[in-house]
């Protein structure tokens, strides 16, 4: 089973809410959950993130509804970190 | 997140907090100081029968919380619809599914809550003296001193309240608005005093 282990997101999202309202909700999703945030760019009403979500098997769908219910948008993914856990296990 | 939070969320987004306090305050000063424009002015005429002051008072009332009610919901949805359509055109995407469409739609529910009851509520906390009196309670006063009262105590406390939310002195904001309401009955005794 294949499990997904690290996204770095390209992401827009308004001033409200804030950089630590957004991650803590992030973080929120699993136990495991581990958030780095960093903020880009900053408009007169956007700002444009850098979001690193770390975990042992990340569920993606629901990191992106959160962000959506948030009113960030998701511009791309851009860097992912995916594992074979059956492998690494035999291993 | 829990029910508590996501309401404590969406309170904060929309800034709505600020808002409630402001209107709750302009709005329920509106109503004591009707209240005791009304009041004092039939204390002047002398009315026989209470139930004419109790009726003239409540009609007042719930037409200040009908105003109060419609008059912040139509233009709290027309500025939060405004401030979420210029969201959308940042975000360059509908937001009506996200907490901030939910927030545009919801706050201004709450703020016409908060707008039409302020008035509504004080004006039935001052009327009250007049419904004990005109039921058979005795009153150490008569109804309509004890309305007034009731009236200048509310007033007061409006000044109180806001002396809190300024952090300056609760005592001098408290008198300041009590002024205010002392030379309110001051003109109403001038223009229609014997």
């Amino acid at each position: 089973m294949v499990s997904i282990k690290r996204v770095v997101l390209d992401v827009l999202k308004p001033h409200e809410p804030n950089v630590l309202e957004l991650s803590a909700a992030i973080a929120e999703l699993g136990e495991d959950y581990w958030v780095r945030l960093t903020v880009v760019e900053l408009d007169k009403n956007t700002e444009t993130l850098q979001l690193e979500v770390a975990g042992k098997d990340l569920d993606f769908p629901l990191i992106e509804s959160t962000l959506k219910e948030m009113g960030a948008s998701l511009h791309s993914i851009d860097e992912v970190e995916a594992q074979n856990v059956s492998i690494s296990e035999s291993q | 997140m829990s029910l508590f939070l996501q309401a404590k969320f969406l309170f904060g987004l929309s800034n709505s907090g600020e808002i409630m306090r402001r209107y709750f305050v302009v709005n329920g000063f509106d109503g004591a100081l009707t209240m005791l424009g009304l009041i004092v002015g039939f204390l002047f005429t002398a009315p026989d029968d209470l139930t004419v002051v109790i009726n003239v008072c409540l009609a007042a009332a719930i037409a200040l919380g009908m105003s109060g009610l419609s008059s912040a919901y139509v233009s709290e949805s027309a500025e939060r619809q405004h401030a979420l359509s210029s969201l959308e055109d940042a975000m360059v995407r509908d937001l009506q599914d996200s907490a901030h469409g939910k927030a545009a739609r919801w706050t201004p529910f709450l703020v016409a809550l908060v707008n039409g009851l302020a008035p509504l509520l004080i004006s039935l906390l001052i009327l009250s003296p007049l419904w004990f009196s005109n039921t058979g309670v005795c009153l150490p006063l008569p109804a309509l001193i004890c309305a007034i009262i009731i009236a200048m105590l509310l007033i007061f406390l409006l000044g109180v309240f806001l002396g809190n939310v300024a952090g300056i002195s609760w005592l001098r904001s408290g008198i300041e608005t009590l002024l205010l309401a002392a030379a309110t009955a001051t003109l109403i005794y001038l223009f229609t005093g014997p």
